[in-house]
């Protein structure tokens, strides 16, 4: 077990790079430091200028994911001694644009979370005198592993269809609405079908299945896709079949 | 065109997103900004994981939870706002029900809770073991109904905007393009959560740097209760990691190197094959963590790479219940310490969690400044007094950041416009940060170095356990990391995504806060709740029955006054647990 | 919920990446998707394949006889035996895959997905069973 290793870096500083280079630091390996320590070895210690995200290093933020050795992966879930003896090679997550070094603007995916209405939506409020909507935990089942996402994009920077076309939802934004439609005491399905049954909806999606592999939280986010598809062409038949009947 | 709204919200967490739906249905024609560093999901609510305290079962009363905070509080805690907050709490988690948030639940499809510790019966609400994080995601997820709410996304504040003692806006960078910005409003509420980044071992965030608090403090605001840090007696020991106090009220044990369950020695009660209500490992967490100490001193605890720990034994719960009750739990031990559980013992350490100090409000959100609210753990109301209950802190955050929106809803609607006077002050906040961030050269010493410094003065002085003799070396030491932060060596002069400057504004922060615990520590000389003194190890009802408040004084040196608690209904008695 | 409301005066230049033409290359399980994709194609040739046989059996012995010489040849028996060969990839990604699409219930409990992926298999093998009966009766 080596006790050092080199991370190469991706470095990228607007105000005076032209494009991505690549830095070369080598850090201390302990066999429980992640990719996260090293990369704060390296600013605390060596070279402040280097920019990244991170917070929580638990896995719940969803800050700090980015691209280790190819791979999209949370960086304080990663241990660096898995990568011995390394060299391991940090980039910024893909699909995304880069504003500096390990940073990606992730305002595309904020807009499309509010686009499909991430909300209960019901016709008529329950006033809080009458208590809670009884839910048994069967009836949770059904949308729990769809409420565990963390946003931490690691699923679309994993799908192909996304970095061939921006304009896709993509599946994290999907399952967040699946995690509505599924909930019992949600009324808005029919709003959300409006907006994820068009191309760059579910449609847009072929199964690759990637994102499911990435993701870290098991939110199962093809899954999701898949089982809307079904939902949607069943909706679209009955709509066809019985074009006056209400849902 | 500089930015302006009614109400600006420093924070973008639990509480800042509750007093933002609350400001939105109060009063729908008010413009309101939510201005935070991180995006709103990446807050440290999020981590919080155990439960939500609210009252709702029939053999349960409002009376019974007030007791338990107050005696929990060691008599702290200002009563009034502990009656309204047990009131208001169920109430807030049922309307978080409506909105989404996916409570655990019994068999029959009603509300479920869990005992927690220093309660005396099962009130405490939860969503598996990620009570914050759903709660958080679905405060986040209904804000985005309306859309009278702005987002300043990554745009950290720098300073609050004051004139003629009212407080009128703030100064912030915005994060990706450097450029300095004064966002004016007709009132402002703090949301920025705690301060554990000023210590070592922390469960909280690299984002808690107290922002909010040293930001009231030089605005003259003053601080309430500072001295009272609490630790949470399990946390994994080299990253600080949380082992929610869930594990122990499912029936975990503590084990000292003898795998004695060392808590009965503390007048904690006698140990019982189940969890028993306030009692042993269910017993409040600042007597636990001492315990803990108390053990390290007598040489019975275990010692590791990281330092000394003792374990929490969780193998006789068996596979079925940590998989269905603490599967976070056992996530995190496998990736963090690469241990699990269900065969091993987890090592815990006492880790700084949470403070039950900070900016001083009334019980509506409301700072002696004027325009200036706050709520959520960077406020002090105070509900939590010397030492808060578990389960406590998220209905905190629904309570008085629904209330401190309301106020400060009130209030702007009754403001006249701002003056245009602060945008003088704007001017020179945005000289100050290129001066003393951007171009400065020559600088010496590294971030690195300062808050590795600061955080090892905490520690070992400002600690579980305090004396006199250390806290005064405390003092000077921090007064001379203050000295020597002026001429810190910055590497990053660039604007864009400069994460280095933040870093530097941050631990200028952490030190204001942390010269606020010190000295306010150093004038409570009696023991109490958090605050325990070797020099003055017994409880003062006489002289310290009151808050600590702190002051900044222009040259930056502090100013410690008192204020009396509210005592209504329940007179000071001993803090008895185990029996 | 909108965006920043005030136009920046510095934006900074993002860097946007392209995706190379060939991305598929890049991973394993991308190329796995991209042959799974590719495998419709074969599907598709069978279906052909079949009528042309179907339309070779109407026309009589000769025609038959024709047919299969024709198919003996070595490039279509090549396409064939590639096409049977992508045709199992094809169905055996599709069954594993059918338990993300679809969640079936029991009752109030969910069938756990090994059971809806196994059930197509034992359906796969049912309805070759009978065909292979019925062919070779």
């Amino acid at each position: 077990m080596p006790d050092r290793i080199m991370l190469q870096v991706a470095r990228y500083r607007p105000e005076q790079d032209a494009g991505v280079s690549f830095q070369e630091y080598e850090v201390p390996c302990p066999k429980d430091w992640v990719v996260l320590d090293g990369l704060n070895y390296v600013k605390d210690r060596m070279d402040g200028t280097l920019s990244y995200r991170w917070s929580c290093r638990m896995g719940i933020c969803g800050s700090c994911g980015m691209t280790v050795n190819g791979e999209p992966k949370l960086t304080c879930a990663t241990f660096l001694a898995d990568y011995a003896p390394g060299p391991v090679r940090v980039e910024p997550l893909r699909n995304f644009p880069i504003i500096r070094d390990l940073v990606v603007e992730i305002g595309d995916f904020m807009r499309k979370l509010v686009s499909v209405k991430p909300w209960i939506v019901r016709a008529k409020e329950k006033p809080l005198s009458e208590g809670e909507y009884l839910q048994t935990p069967q009836a949770m089942e059904e949308y729990t592993q769809f409420s565990m996402c963390i946003n931490c994009m690691l699923c679309y920077a994993a799908c192909p269809i996304y970095g061939l076309d921006p304009h896709f939802i993509g599946p994290a934004a999907i399952a967040l609405a699946q995690r509505y439609n599924l909930d019992g005491r949600d009324e808005g399905s029919r709003e959300r079908m409006e907006i994820l049954s068009q191309d760059e909806g579910i449609w847009g999606c072929t199964f690759v299945g990637e994102c499911t592999k990435v993701c870290p939280k098991n939110v199962d986010p093809a899954g999701a896709i898949q089982r809307y598809k079904l939902n949607a062409a069943l909706d679209s038949l009955k709509a066809f079949l019985v074009p006056w009947g209400a849902r | 065109m500089t930015p302006s709204h009614d109400i600006v919200l420093v924070g973008g967490g639990g509480a800042g997103l509750r007093a933002a739906i609350a400001i939105a249905e109060a009063n729908p024609r008010l413009s309101i900004a939510v201005v935070s560093k991180v995006y709103p999901m990446r807050s440290h609510t999020v981590s919080a994981e155990g439960g939500a305290a609210g009252v709702i079962r029939p053999d349960d009363s409002l009376d019974e939870h007030a007791y338990d905070t107050v005696s929990g509080g060691d008599w702290l805690s200002d009563q009034d706002a502990v009656e309204a907050f047990v009131k208001e709490a169920p109430e807030e988690l049922l309307r978080l029900e409506h909105w989404g948030c996916p409570w655990s639940r019994e068999p029959d499809g009603r509300i479920a809770v869990r005992p927690f510790g220093g309660m005396k019966k099962m009130r405490t609400w939860f969503a598996a073991d990620k009570t914050g994080f759903h709660m958080l995601h679905t405060l986040f997820q209904t804000s985005l109904k309306y859309t009278r709410v702005v987002r300043y996304d990554e745009w950290f504040v720098t300073t609050l905007l004051v004139d003629d003692g009212r407080v009128q806006g703030v100064v912030a960078l915005d994060v990706m393009s450097g450029r300095v910005e004064a966002i004016t409003a007709r009132a402002v509420i703090l949301c920025t959560g705690g301060c554990g980044r000023v210590f070592p071992f922390t469960t909280n965030a690299n984002i808690k740097n107290g922002d909010g608090m040293a930001l009231a403090y030089r605005a003259g605001a003053p601080l309430k209760d500072m001295e009272f840090v609490q630790y949470h007696p399990t946390g994994l020991p080299f990253p600080g990691i949380l082992i929610t106090e869930a594990a122990r009220s499912e029936g975990g044990y503590l084990i000292n190197k003898d795998g004695y369950r060392y808590l009965q020695d503390y007048n904690l009660g006698k140990p019982a094959p189940q969890p028993v209500f306030r009692s042993m490992e269910l017993g409040p967490r600042d007597r636990l963590s001492q315990a803990f100490m108390k053990e390290l001193e007598k040489g019975r605890t275990i010692d590791t790479p990281y330092g000394p720990v003792v374990h929490l034994d969780l193998r006789h719960l068996g596979a079925k219940v940590i998989n269905t009750k603490l599967p976070f739990v056992r996530e995190l031990c496998l990736k963090y310490q690469n241990l699990d559980p269900i065969h091993e013992l987890i090592p815990v350490r006492p880790v700084v969690h949470y403070m039950m100090g900070g900016v001083h409000t009334d019980i509506n959100g409301a700072t002696p400044l004027a325009g200036l609210y706050a709520a959520g753990e960077v406020a002090c109301v105070s509900i939590n007094g010397a030492n808060r209950l578990g389960s406590n802190s998220l209905p905190e955050l629904l309570v008085f950041g629904a209330r401190a929106g309301r106020a400060a809803a009130a209030y702007a609607s009754r403001e006249e416009e701002m003056r245009p006077v602060v945008l003088a002050q704007a001017k020179d906040e945005r000289r100050r940060l290129e001066n003393e961030f951007l171009h400065k050269t020559g600088g010496r010493e590294r971030l690195a170095t300062l808050r590795d410094e600061m955080q090892k003065t905490m520690e070992l002085s400002a600690g579980i356990y305090r004396s006199g003799t250390e806290l005064a070396r405390a003092v000077d030491q921090l007064r001379s990391l203050q000295q020597r932060f002026t001429t810190v060596s910055v590497d990053d002069q660039s604007r864009t995504f400069n994460t280095e400057r933040l870093a530097a504004l941050e631990l200028s922060f952490m030190l204001d806060v942390a010269e606020a615990i010190v000295n306010s520590a150093l004038r409570r000389e009696e023991s109490r709740g958090a605050h325990q003194r070797t020099d003055f190890p017994a409880r003062d009802d006489q002289r310290f029955l009151a808050h600590s408040l702190i002051y900044r004084k222009p040259d930056g040196a502090c100013r410690v006054d008192s204020r009396p608690v509210t005592i209504s209904r329940w007179p000071p008695a001993e803090r008895v647990y185990g029996r | 919920m909108s965006d920043h409301p005030v136009h920046t005066a510095y934006h900074p230049r993002w860097i946007r990446r392209r995706m190379s033409t060939y991305w598929w290359l890049q991973r394993w399980s991308y190329l796995a998707f991209i042959l799974r994709e590719l495998s419709s194609i074969f599907v598709a040739w069978f279906v052909v394949y079949l009528l042309l046989l179907v339309g070779a059996v109407n026309q009589g012995d000769a025609g038959y006889r024709e047919f299969l010489q024709w198919s003996a040849s070595p490039l279509v028996l090549v396409f064939n035996v590639m096409s049977l060969g992508f045709i199992v990839f094809h169905a055996i990604t599709w069954f594993n895959l059918a338990p993300q699409a679809m969640v079936v219930h029991l009752g109030t409990r969910r069938v756990p997905g090994v059971w809806v992926a196994a059930s197509n298999y034992v359906a796969w093998v049912l309805a070759s069973a009978l065909v292979g009966w019925v062919l070779l009766m």
